[in-house]
């Protein structure tokens, strides 16, 4: 079996007297598409904040390629590898399509490149710089807005405002990616082609992805293991057929 | 003729505010406070200059004494004062600029006593053009600050840092989700606004050579008010909101039945202009999603 990427131990978060999230326990490994699902609010985005350090969790601990990095802040969590995109869309949105990609490319050590060197033009910049918008096409190139680079993002459609969200925090060179909800307010053209983005993303970037998703043929579509949260608490694990089957989850989902 | 010494005499009082406006702009669009003790940044490089002078004295190395001088006293004002309130209400913040303003300016009292200093930059003469006399510390200040604005903005526009600026001013969370360091971006921008409060203090004084330790208050508030004016968080807006503020000052104080209320003159055109234009010049516009 591969390594595990993503390890939670009793992750659990309180807001005053909410259990947002309680006895977290994941094991994601090396490759996987796992799903997170569950009624609206039975805390799944509230895990991507505390696995991206935007909360604190209040118990527990996780890891990224068993490295802990409970309490770490967002950059740095950034930086080991962790990278995700938000269920309410949160573009540059004054920024064009290619440089909201460049913003999540900066930080990656191929293109590093001194102040120094960037003001006063040094050859180091331009060659960085052309090699980082090289990849900033290609990565543009997989979710399908190659052509669309030099529009401001806030002009595009709904669906590619999302697509153009994943491949920006693509473009961190995460080892873990996590989308919150990639194919809300899609419609199903879109949603299959999504579905074929997310494949082609795993197996050419050699990410695991976790993601966050209503859409249950989405799911059992794509994923090979999922988590089903209910009020902040596991449900069911285990593969799509078996944990959407499971009693207590069509209890949930029925309003039991 | 006297309309074109006076138009000349708006835009470099203007250009002035606008190298000020330029820093209450560029902190407020980054880390989403008023920094109201930006205007005293002025002041400290006015003394900077002044204590320069006396000792060297030399005007180009005064100068090169207060942008140094002020840009550490920014990153420190910044890293002592305002990073321990990330994310508390924005009312302790501003409550803390404002003891930060006071502490500078008792401290400069203490220092240098409160009887104001003489600072003679250089004897700079006039440029005689026919019937035109345009005083050189004009251009100068002109020329300055057009150079400055123009390597601001390509700075801004063309580097990564200049990029990541603009992804924290979009965005703050979402791009230190995408790895930029945000702490990193609001200590550079705190640098580049207490370096250009020294140049402002350096035209300041080539203009009149008074110094007192509320050399900063005034301009400090006119300059907000222009950064406000043009649009607070743009950096074009505070180059325009600037230069109008010194256009409108200019012209108005060669009135003389309106000379005396020049000032209210200059805040009655905030309020005009934020009556037609809620949020400034060239502000964003926010379109409420919901
Ligand atoms: N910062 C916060 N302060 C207080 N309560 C919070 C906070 N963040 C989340 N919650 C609460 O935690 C619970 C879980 O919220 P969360 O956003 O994680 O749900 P979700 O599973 O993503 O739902 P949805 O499918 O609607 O997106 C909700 O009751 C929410 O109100
Ligand atoms: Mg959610």
């Amino acid at each position: 079996m591969s390594k595990i990427v993503l390890k939670t131990e009793n992750l659990g978060i309180s807001f005053g007297g909410l259990k947002a999230v309680q006895n977290l326990d994941l094991e994601i490994r090396e490759g996987q598409l796992y799903g997170l699902v569950g009624p609206n609010g039975a805390g799944k985005t509230t895990v991507f904040n505390m696995i991206t350090g935007v909360y604190k969790p209040t118990t527990g601990k996780f890891y990224l390629d068993s490295e802990n990095l409970t309490g770490k802040n967002q950059e740095v969590i950034n930086h080991k590898g962790i990278a995700r995109t938000f269920q309410n869309i949160r573009l540059f949105n004054n920024m064009t399509v290619i440089r909201n990609v460049l913003v999540g490319l900066h930080n990656q050590p191929e293109f590093k490149c001194s102040m120094v060197a960037s003001i006063f033009r040094l050859p180091k910049f331009f060659k960085t710089e052309k090699a980082m918008r090289e990849r900033a096409k290609e990565i543009l190139r997989i979710v399908g807005l190659e052509e669309e680079r030099n529009n401001l993002s806030c002009n595009l459609p709904y669906g590619k405002q999302r697509k153009l969200e994943i491949a920006r925090a693509l473009a961190t060179n995460p080892k873990l990616l996590c989308l919150d909800e990639p194919a809300a307010g899609m419609n199903p053209n879109e949603t299959a082609d999504l579905m074929n983005i997310v494949r082609r993303i795993r197996d050419e970037y050699n990410v695991t992805i976790l993601l966050i998703e209503h859409d249950m043929k989405f799911v059992s579509g794509l994923c090979d293991e999922i988590t089903v949260l209910n009020f902040g608490t596991v449900l069911a694990q285990g593969s799509p057929e078996v944990a959407l089957n499971d009693p207590e989850v069509i209890k949930a989902y029925i309003g039991g | 003729m006297e309309f074109i010494e006076t138009l000349l005499n708006g835009l470099s009082i203007g250009s002035t505010y606008a190298i000020i406006a330029l820093g209450y702009t560029m902190v407020y669009g980054i880390a989403k406070m008023l920094n109201f003790a930006h205007g005293d940044v002025i002041m400290v490089g006015g003394y900077m200059i002044f204590l320069s002078l006396t000792s060297v004295g030399n005007p180009i190395l005064g100068l090169l004494a207060a942008v140094l001088f002020c840009v550490l006293l920014g990153i420190s004002i910044e890293k002592v004062a305002y990073k321990p309130l990330r994310g508390a209400s924005p009312l302790a913040v501003l409550i803390t600029a404002i003891g930060v303003s006071y502490l500078l300016q008792s401290t400069a009292q203490i220092i240098f006593g409160s009887a104001p200093k003489m600072v003679v930059v250089a004897d700079f003469g006039n440029l005689t053009v026919g019937e035109l006399t345009i005083p050189y510390y004009m251009l100068i200040t002109l020329g300055c600050s057009v150079v400055i604005m123009l390597a601001l903005s390509l700075f801004v526009k063309y580097t990564r840092t200049g990029r990541a600026m603009i992804a924290v001013s979009e965005d703050k969370g979402a791009a230190q989700l995408m790895g930029i360091n945000v702490n990193a971006i609001i200590t550079i921008t705190f640098a580049i606004g207490s370096g250009l409060a020294a140049f402002a203090g350096f035209f300041m004084l080539m203009k009149s050579p008074s110094l007192s330790n509320t050399l900063g208050a005034m301009p400090g508030i006119k300059a907000f008010t222009a950064a406000v004016i043009g649009g607070i968080g743009s950096i074009p807006g505070a180059m325009v909101g600037g230069i109008l503020m010194g256009v409108v000052e200019a012209i108005s104080l060669t009135i003389p039945a309106i000379a005396p209320y020049t000032d209210a003159i200059e805040f009655l055109v905030l309020i005009v202009i934020l009556l037609f234009r809620p949020s400034g010049i060239l502000g964003k516009v926010r379109r409420e999603k919901v």
